[in-house]
């Protein structure tokens, strides 16, 4: 495209279709804890591969 | 819905409910922002008009423009719909019941006496206690019984201080690692230590046991010393520093938080995390102070546009290092695009009071750690298991979507819904909203966005 260069995502539209395994870690805002955001977890099916 | 902003020379369009991330030129950044108001022809008028001084622009190249937003649209990845509701309790209903991480208070006292402590200097409104080998062993037999089929059991060794019962701490990581493999288990433990009681057979027990270790340190000595001061009102930077330093290097590479609290002493917050760079750390962290409207540590109002301006500069020194191949790494702007948890994970919450708990040296459990010492949040103990039903159900119940306030805001897939404790001490509710904990996460959000996508430019050259 000329105008719009699209990063490499994760569709949460797709991941709607085989999510919700629930083996992710705890999530929790706070840095004081063993977990981590939403935003910076990662997909444990993925981490697996 | 999409959100758009602008960042040092990048226009940065997030499409909200697939996650897709555009970067655009100007003509589209400003077409996008009219796409679903107005009829095509009005469209591509009104951004004629904008750029009539621009021989570039032409007719047909407005008209491209337009296409690819709407090649865009038509493959859902710009303004697509949020259909995801339905789903919101499905990953709590699924795993209903299932404890997968335990936060354990080893120690309700602490050899520090850090005046801005949420905790109250360790104790938790309540007496000073540690919890005994026979309660922390019951709490490893509770999560393991109520795990289900879950593999990966998250334990927090936390306090207080959890060094000031450092045995009890390693009795208990013997004891799991003697039964998880019968019981189909993998234990992952971090250690959240002030530092003071660090020495070689900490160290070597962390870097052998720990998964993830958090060190308390708030950068600046003056600053750090402000706050983090013994019973005799001794600054403990000086102290600890060393440790960390030591437990930092032995460890290989392993994970590790270099974890600091900004407070209206020092909303200037990048100069702590400039003087831990110093130091020779690169896993860094630093979060906002919680605490009481009115407490000395408060951030105020006029705080707030300074924090906002230190995330930005932050953003900005964590690309310029690692341009330089001086890397580090910045807990809230860690985000993996194409990585990152599944849509029904971001929309459920974060899981206290039902998936995680914490547990008090007496073994009595509560949502979460933050929680412990509000009696009325109490949600049972380790013997009985959660006979508290109706908090339970309250925490349950927290999603994305049980806040009004979150359902028009753009970063909900990234927070899912927010920290019930900050919103509980904001409004008095766990489904309240913490408006400036809001304001400061967006914030972050564009700003690990905007350093993601500076890598892909880069990388692209």
């Amino acid at each position: 495209m000329e105008h719009i260069q699209t990063l490499n995502t994760r569709n949460l539209c797709e991941s709607a279709k085989n999510g919700g395994c629930g083996e992710c870690q705890t999530s929790c805002q706070s840095a004081c804890k063993t977990s981590c955001g939403i935003a910076n977890q990662q997909c444990e099916k993925k981490a697996e591969k | 819905m999409i959100h758009q902003y602008k960042m040092d020379g990048l226009n940065i369009v997030l499409d909200v409910c697939s996650g897709g991330v555009h970067l655009v030129d100007e003509v589209a950044y400003d077409m996008i922002a009219l796409y679903e108001r107005e009829p095509r022809e009005k469209v591509l008028a009104a951004v004629a008009e904008k750029y009539a001084g621009r021989e570039d622009v032409t007719r047909k190249d407005l008209e491209t423009c337009y296409e690819e937003i709407t090649a865009l649209k038509d493959a859902g990845q710009l303004f697509s719909e949020d259909s995801f509701r339905p789903m919101a309790g499905a990953l709590k209903q699924k795993t209903a019941g299932v404890v997968k991480a335990l936060c354990l208070h080893v120690a309700h006292t602490c050899n520090l006496n850090c005046a801005y402590c949420f905790a109250s200097q360790g104790k938790y409104h309540g007496d000073r206690a540690v919890m005994s080998y026979e309660v922390g062993r019951q709490a490893l037999d509770f999560l393991i019984a109520n795990s289900g089929t879950r593999r990966n059991l998250e334990v927090d060794f936390f306090g207080g201080e959890p060094l000031m019962n450092f045995d009890t701490v390693k009795r208990l990581v013997a004891y799991a690692r003697s039964v998880e493999k019968e019981k189909g288990k993998n234990f992952r433990f971090t250690l959240t230590t002030n530092g003071l009681l660090i020495d070689d057979d900490v160290i070597d027990f962390a870097n052998r046991e720990c998964a993830n270790v958090v060190l308390s340190l708030d950068g600046r000595k003056e600053i750090h010393d402000r706050y983090r001061v013994d019973y005799a009102g001794n600054g403990s930077w000086d102290r600890i520093v060393p440790k960390f330093r030591k437990l930092v290097e032995a460890r290989g590479g392993k994970n590790y938080y270099m974890r600091g609290t900004f407070t209206h002493a020092n909303p200037d917050f990048l100069k702590d995390i400039e003087t831990m760079l110093d130091l020779g750390f690169t896993e860094l962290s630093m979060e906002p102070v919680v605490c009481a409207e009115g407490d000395p540590a408060a951030l105020t109002e006029e705080d707030l546009p300074i924090v906002l301006r230190q995330y930005e500069d932050l953003a900005r020194l964590l690309v310029r290092r690692r341009r330089e191949g001086r890397p580090f790494t910045f807990y809230h702007y860690m985000i993996d695009l194409s990585g990152g948890p599944c849509v029904y994970k971001r929309i459920s919450g974060c899981g206290s009071g039902t998936e995680y708990m914490a547990v008090t040296p007496w073994g009595d459990l509560y949502p979460c750690h933050q929680f412990v010492g509000e009696e009325s949040f109490r949600l049972g103990d380790i013997w009985q298991g959660v006979t508290n039903l109706e908090t339970q159900a309250d925490f349950a119940a927290c999603n994305v979507y049980a806040r009004e306030e979150c359902r028009d805001c753009w970063a909900r897939l990234y927070c899912s819904g927010g920290c019930a404790a900050n919103a509980y001490h904001a409004t008095g509710s766990v489904r309240g909203v913490y408006r400036t904990g809001c304001e400061l996460f967006r914030k972050r959000m564009e700003c690990a966005i905007w350093a993601e996508a500076m890598r892909t430019r880069e990388e692209q050259g």
